[in-house]
């Protein structure tokens, strides 16, 4: 796991909002995955020493923590751009044309799938289905879904985010 | 019975915007009804914008309009939809509006009485190309979809909601309940078809007091949304399944165990079950009967192989979804090592209707060992693509050309996806079956959760495969060899395939890999992920063929495989491809035929994107 570096104010806050987060749950069963996401909205991602905080404070081996946040693929360990632009690979996007998509909005940002521009502005990932089938092809940034894209269309939305 | 409907209306701290409308503008009785529909498919598609719209140029115009929200009434090719309701014009539906047609409804027809005609695609009593959509459609689960404000616990009630679950706990034992269920014939619409009503009886006979009850919400099939738009739709209906199947279980929790990228979905259910807890439909003495029930929402973290029961039961224990041995079943040993019973959204969503119409009247619906209605979601290579409910034994042919309209104009349908990439695809000649747990078995794909992606001649068989196998490999867990390792082997030579490096013997390869990972995976992820590989073999085995004998693919898809060349005669020499081409293999004088350099090229179609006199030929 690579590991970001972070200012030790930073960290200070980050491990407030963890026990702040996992003072809810004591002893409440199951409850690692909800910690992981409620602390992951807040923060952005999941640095070593976050889930370090969170098995301590729920009373399990961080190993534990580390195995069923390293299991979920919602769960980062990096930081993310300021907008993630989630490109849509379920079967009905790739039929209707999703990796020229992907292809168009990594060219247009000047990354590679998966990572996070230069300027942090924003994380391109392909997704597995939004669910917006019909509408295919779909790419969502932020909670905002765009439908029925050309690779055209797509390049101009980001353009758009970035202004 | 019901408790009072005139409560404060505040979910989420903010007051609904239905009824803000609704409270403001309904002065008088007879008031016209603007619905506008408000699931994911249609929010991507500008239906918010467009209800914003209308609030914003309703408001202070005087005139008597209820502004309501739906859920998808399944027309998703036609988003967004806005229903209108003038008295004495019955019902009218708009399809494809835009926040620029919002003035022009409002004046022309709930002002000036009068339809605009070429924005319709729907209207009472007339004929429209659009009802060939809906009118083959058999509508049990989706009964409220897109007719009812899925944030609203009152219109449910109107339509007959929670009905049912007063009179299983008036009048109905836990045996009987599981009686009525088993003679309806229904049977899990999450994919494996097990019946319904014999899984609840296995939990039911269990001994302790301690049971559970657990939706499975966590569609992961790339290419399904049934079960978003039952959740966005129409909540309560499945909550209504769910607190019934609890009462004849004897459970007194339960989950919704739902993907995080449903957020509406999500959303939804919060308020449903708030209102349901408000009214008395859930809780610690439920409608006076003594019976308690509560729920809680769990949201997915994104693995596919939680939609295997085991696995999800894993995930909401807080533990990496892996998937266990069975037998024990979940109903003997689920949630916490308690009896627990697990049905998918579709499946809860059937019950409420069972139960008041009775088993015969569901029965009577379908075929011999598959009974009722499914949900199927059509998308993909097709003209009128969104959610349908047809009954059982319907022809596969009819759902995708009589419902939905077929390929788009100018192409040729190849093939239809069943069951994600647990399934397979189903050729031109098999197109003609009854579509029924056993016959589409036959043919090597499976019914599924419902997602059917049509597929024409630009789509490629071979990448396709390739397309499943590298979700179903990212998905595996990784505990069985076969399934971690088998897949990962599958996908390198589905790659190779791809790339023009297909050797002889590489079909026969794939075979013996994709029936040994069947045979030896524990959980139905790897035991159906070579299924898209060998249905695709089996019927197109001639696009296996070419990609590695020829180097050629067929649908012109595997970019390795095609050559980009500018037809001289066509070419009127106007630059723009030699200023899109990112690798500057384009290069010709302005106004004299181009040429690209095949050193260079690397097939990303950029040029004949760009290209407006069809000069860039792909073989």
């Amino acid at each position: 796991m690579e590991k970001a570096i972070v200012q030790a104010e930073t960290m200070k806050e980050y491990l407030a909002t963890v026990d702040e987060i996992a003072g809810k749950y004591v002893d409440a069963p199951g409850s690692v995955i909800p910690v992981l996401q409620q602390v992951q909205s807040r923060i952005g991602y999941l640095p070593i020493e976050v889930i370090r905080r969170i098995g301590h404070s729920l009373g399990v081996p961080s190993s534990h923590v580390y195995g069923v946040a390293s299991f979920y693929s919602q769960f980062r360990f990096n930081p993310v751009g300021k907008y993630i632009v989630r490109v849509c690979h379920g079967t009905a996007c790739h039929v209707q044309g999703a990796v020229a998509i992907s292809d168009a909005i990594c060219d247009e940002l000047n990354v590679e799938d998966g990572n996070t521009t230069e300027d942090g502005m924003f994380t391109v990932e392909s997704v597995a289905c939004i669910g917006c089938c019909s509408l295919a092809p779909v790419i969502m940034i932020a909670d905002d879904t765009y439908g029925r894209l050309t690779p055209a269309e797509a390049r101009k939305i980001v353009r758009e985010y970035g202004k | 019975m019901w408790p009072s409907t005139e409560s404060e209306r505040t979910h989420c701290g903010t007051p609904c915007e239905g009824y803000l409308e609704r409270d403001k503008m309904a002065t008088s009785g007879v008031v016209a009804e603007i619905t506008v529909g408000l699931s994911s498919c249609g929010i991507a598609a500008g239906a918010r914008d467009v209800f914003e719209t209308f609030r914003e140029r309703l408001r202070g115009q005087g005139i008597d309009v209820e502004l309501k929200r739906t859920g998808c009434v399944g027309m998703c090719y036609r988003e967004p939809l806005v229903d209108v309701v003038v008295p004495g014009l019955g019902k009218t539906t708009y399809g494809g509006v835009t926040t620029e047609r919002v003035d022009r409804i409002i004046a022309e027809h709930v002002v000036g009485g009068k339809p605009i005609e070429e924005w319709l695609i729907h209207a009472d009593g007339r004929e429209f190309p659009d009802d060939a959509y809906l009118a083959p459609q058999e509508r049990i689960v989706l009964r409220n979809a897109g007719l009812i404000d899925p944030e609203s616990i009152d219109d449910y009630i109107d339509a007959g909601g929670y009905d049912a679950l007063a009179t299983v706990l008036k009048s109905m034992s836990p045996g009987d309940i599981i009686s009525v269920i088993k003679d309806s014939g229904l049977r899990g619409r999450g994919g494996a078809g097990f019946p319904t009503g014999v899984k609840w009886g296995l939990a039911k006979q269990q001994p302790g007091d301690t049971k559970y009850v657990i939706v499975n919400a966590d569609e992961g099939d790339p290419g399904a949304f049934m079960d978003r738009s039952i959740l966005e739709g129409d909540p309560h209906s499945v909550l209504e399944g769910l607190a019934i199947s609890a009462f004849a279980i004897g459970a007194n929790e339960g989950y919704f165990y739902v993907r995080a990228e449903y957020p509406l979905a999500i959303k939804r259910l919060e308020i449903a079950i708030a209102d349901a807890t408000e009214r008395g439909f859930l809780g610690s003495d439920i409608l006076g009967s003594g019976f308690g029930f509560t729920v809680k929402i769990k949201e997915g973290a994104g693995a596919f192989v939680c939609g295997e029961e085991t696995a999800l039961i894993a995930s909401i224990e807080g533990k990496r979804g892996m998937p266990k041995l069975r037998p024990p079943y979940p109903a003997v040993e689920g949630l916490w090592g308690k009896p627990t019973n697990i049905n998918n959204v579709e499946t809860y969503a059937n019950i409420a209707w069972i139960i008041t119409n009775g088993a015969a009247a569901y029965a009577s619906h379908g075929t011999e060992t598959s009974k009722g209605t499914k949900v199927f979601a059509l998308a993909g290579k097709i003209v009128r693509g969104g959610l349908v409910e047809v009954p059982m034994g319907i022809r596969l042919r009819d759902i995708i050309f009589k419902i939905g309209g077929g390929v788009p104009e100018g192409r040729v349908f190849k093939a239809v996806q069943l069951g994600g990439p647990s399934g397979g695809c189903i050729p031109e000649e098999h197109i003609d079956i009854k579509v029924d747990y056993e016959s589409v078995t036959k043919t090597g794909a499976i019914m599924g959760s419902g997602g059917m992606v049509v597929m024409d001649d630009s789509t490629c068989m071979v990448d396709i495969a390739r397309f499943f196998l590298n979700f179903t490999q990212n998905e595996s867990c990784g505990k069985c060899t076969f399934c971690r390792v088998g897949t990962k082997r599958m996908l390198e030579i589905l790659e190779r395939i791809c790339a023009g490096d297909g050797r002889e013997g590489d079909i026969e390869l794939l075979q013996e890999l994709g029936e040994k990972i069947v045979s030896s995976s524990l959980c139905g992820l790897g035991q159906s992920a070579p299924n898209p590989v060998l249905t695709t073999i089996k019927y197109f085995r001639n696009e296996y063929e070419a990609h590695i004998r020829e180097k050629r693919c067929p649908a012109l898809v595997c970019k390795a495989l095609l050559t980009y060349e500018v037809v001289a005669e066509n070419c009127v020499g106007c630059t723009l491809c030699t200023r899109a081409c990112p690798v500057g293999a384009v290069s010709g004088e302005k106004k004299q035929p181009h040429t690209i350099d095949q050193d260079l090229c690397t097939s990303c179609d950029a040029c004949r994107q760009v290209c407006k006199f069809d000069a860039i030929m792909v073989r």
